[in-house]
């Protein structure tokens, strides 16, 4: 192989450029070619859709990059929403109703990173189970029942937009998030520890790092964003609902995967993850726009997980030959 | 820390523990059992055993699958999807043919088959991870099967007569289901425990890098294991289709939460190489009764999803538990024990 072909084949094989400009490129065909899908009415909508899978996608990069796994998001969202619902028929003032829910997803978080770290147990099988646990106790907290009629001020804030632009409100909870985690991964000597952890916990241990404190924090800011998920989520719908979010962690596994984050730890960067919310969020939104059923998105979520680590590895098979 | 990897002296201390692992939940299962027979002695009748036996047949097929899968330090979480396009496959043929009962069972085996292979070959070939496949194909077959359906729903009464019968006639007094689900545990049993191929799947769970050197073909092992979780995910899509009769898009909807469950709290450990089907068959019964006893006992259905997420937790805590005393005595005789 010549100098210029691997050159171009290691451009090629940097995916977070490549994920990156297949954001732009579906950006583009969705606005050409599905009528609504370029309106600042559908961006609005569009951020909308992506504000929750966005935001827990951030510390769930964190997590992944450590090479451990949070499937229990979803569940943190869904009994955030149900506990806020219980709280405002309960007739709490949502100003005392709000942190409660944070915190409450910051406790669930940190239940997940005792049993991780403390207990010494795979990730997998602890967040499967607080998976089940999570869901389970929002049912038993608000049954089948839906909770309305939250504060429209609030709702009406996480629904409309800044002034009389079309850029939503809830764009720049997004904005704010994404470049402290961007930072705290990047230009943070806690980055370079969640980066050290995720490539040999060994060694990082043999460097001073303490992999099991890196851990359990994250996994706090995990719940706790998904606490905030959940509270965003039941106001922008004014419904709190225990399966609120139910599923929604296979989308954010899939958008940070997407976004070339290696699932087996050591590898990732925010920017690509931000492509891949972007990415995942428009796809779903462009054939939503053209009539495609939920559970036909399911599909293309599905096999873009599967796509988003077995391209890259088909891209290193190619580098290697 | 597993049981192959264990010199051959120190088998039986070992069996003592996994032993006990059955023992106590044989154990919770006859506290459950009695304490809900005291509050209603209903729950003994013979109508509510059937029903707990028929549900626990076809948790307990799908729960052999997952055990086979797990003792490979892999993980199958589309067993759930493909119960649902299994038994919609099935369904679909039977409305307009009356095919035999057998062939039904081969089918709905047939399209687990090939779903399981599918999963055998990305995790194979692709060399991802069998849980990002599996949540991947967890939504794609699920998917296939809403397209196929759309809000189509299949009844009782458009299935054949012949099929709805074998979902509730018994061969000696036992439900055929739970003679299916008996054969494929004690077949896949014997297999796992006696046969070549059954202990290189426990070899590959401990140690893949070791099993590859002492020359098992892990690749194939692993598309094998996979298929078999495809093909009993099928055949228990078909038990699903003959015991309720009535079949839509969302069949099984959630079921692999319930598998692993059963699979984690009988004892096969998450890292693989160790456990058996007759404690994934054990925890299917365990988690059944549980559903049974809450509705006998008139406690909050919601309780149930709650319940079996602590249950995982449980279990994987007491696994960690016993394997850290196993290996502290172990390092006591002077044995080499590495981690």
């Amino acid at each position: 192989m010549s100098a210029t072909e691997s050159a171009v084949v290691s451009r090629f094989a940097n995916w977070n450029a490549a994920i990156i400009a297949i954001t732009v490129i579906v950006l583009i065909v969705a606005a050409a070619s599905v009528d609504s899908f370029g309106t600042s009415q559908n961006f609005g909508f569009l951020v909308l859709d992506l504000l929750p899978i966005a935001l827990v996608a951030l510390p769930m990069t964190l997590v992944i990059v450590t090479g451990e796994i949070d499937l229990s998001v979803a569940s943190t969202l869904g009994l955030s929403s149900a506990v806020m619902g219980y709280l405002w028929n309960a007739n709490q003032p949502i100003e005392t109703i709000i942190p409660l829910c944070l915190l409450l997803g910051a406790v669930l978080g940190a239940v997940n990173g005792f049993f991780v770290t403390v207990l010494g147990l795979p990730s997998l099988a602890v967040t499967i189970g607080t998976l089940a646990l999570y869901r389970g106790l929002a049912f038993v907290v608000l049954g089948d029942s839906a909770v309305a009629d939250f504060p429209t001020v609030y709702t009406d804030w996480v629904t409309g937009s800044i002034g009389g632009t079309p850029i939503p409100n809830v764009l720049i909870i997004i904005v704010v998030l994404a470049i402290v985690f961007g930072v705290i991964l990047h230009a943070t000597p806690i980055g370079r520890a969640v980066f050290a952890v995720g490539a040999s916990e060994q060694a990082a241990r043999f460097a001073g790092v303490r992999p099991g404190r890196v851990k359990f924090w994250l996994y706090v800011a995990s719940g706790l964003i998904s606490g905030l998920a959940g509270v965003l989520w039941t106001l922008r719908y004014s419904s709190a609902r225990a399966d609120n979010g139910a599923g929604l962690e296979l989308a954010v596994v899939a958008a940070v995967l997407l976004g070339g984050v290696s699932i087996f730890g050591g590898k990732g960067a925010l920017p690509g993850v931000i492509a891949g919310v972007v990415l995942l969020g428009s796809l779903q939104n462009a054939l939503r726009l053209s009539d495609v059923s939920n559970e036909a998105l399911n599909v293309v979520t599905g096999v873009l997980l599967i796509a988003s680590v077995l391209g890259p590895n088909l891209v290193n098979r190619l580098r290697r030959t | 820390m597993t049981a192959v990897e264990l010199p051959a002296p120190h088998r039986s201390s070992l069996d003592v523990v996994l032993r006990a692992r059955e023992l106590g939940i044989v154990l919770a299962l006859g506290i459950l059992v009695l304490v809900t027979t005291i509050s209603n002695p209903r729950f003994l009748s013979g109508q509510s055993i059937r029903d707990i036996l028929l549900n626990t047949a076809i948790l307990a097929v799908l729960a052999v699958g997952q055990a086979v899968v797990v003792i490979t330090r892999n993980i199958d979480l589309s067993v759930g999807s493909v119960l649902g396009l299994s038994a919609f496959t099935v369904g679909t043929l039977l409305q307009n043919d009356n095919l035999p009962v057998v062939l039904a069972l081969l089918v709905g085996a047939g399209v687990g088959v090939v779903c399981g292979a599918v999963n055998g070959v990305i995790v194979r070939y692709g060399n991802v991870p069998a849980l990002v496949v599996t949540l991947g194909t967890l939504y794609v077959y699920r998917g296939i099967t809403y397209f196929w359906a759309g809000g189509q729903q299949i009844n009782a009464d458009e299935l054949p007569a012949g099929f709805l019968d074998f979902g509730n006639a018994t061969l000696l007094g036992v439900p055929y289901l739970v003679v299916i689900a008996l054969l494929v545990l004690v077949i896949t049993g014997v297999v796992l425990r006696n046969y070549r191929v059954g202990r290189e799947l426990y070899a590959m769970g401990s140690s893949p890098q070791a099993a590859r050197l002492a020359g098992i073909a892990v690749g194939r092992r692993t598309i094998g294991a996979f298929t078999v979780s495809g093909a009993l995910a099928g055949l228990a899509g078909v038990l699903f289709a003959a015991r309720f009769g009535t079949i839509d898009a969302a069949a099984g909807t959630g079921y692999e939460l319930n598998v692993v469950a059963a699979v984690v709290v009988g004892g096969v450990a998450v890292f693989g190489g160790s456990g058996t089907v007759w404690g994934a068959a054990l925890g299917a019964l365990l988690l059944t009764t549980i559903g049974s006893a809450l509705a006998v006992l008139e406690i909050n259905q919601f309780w149930q999803q709650a319940i079996v997420g602590g249950l995982i937790l449980l279990a994987i805590g007491a696994d960690r538990l016993v394997a850290v005393r196993v290996a502290a005595s172990l390092k006591k005789r002077g044995s080499h024990v590495s981690n």
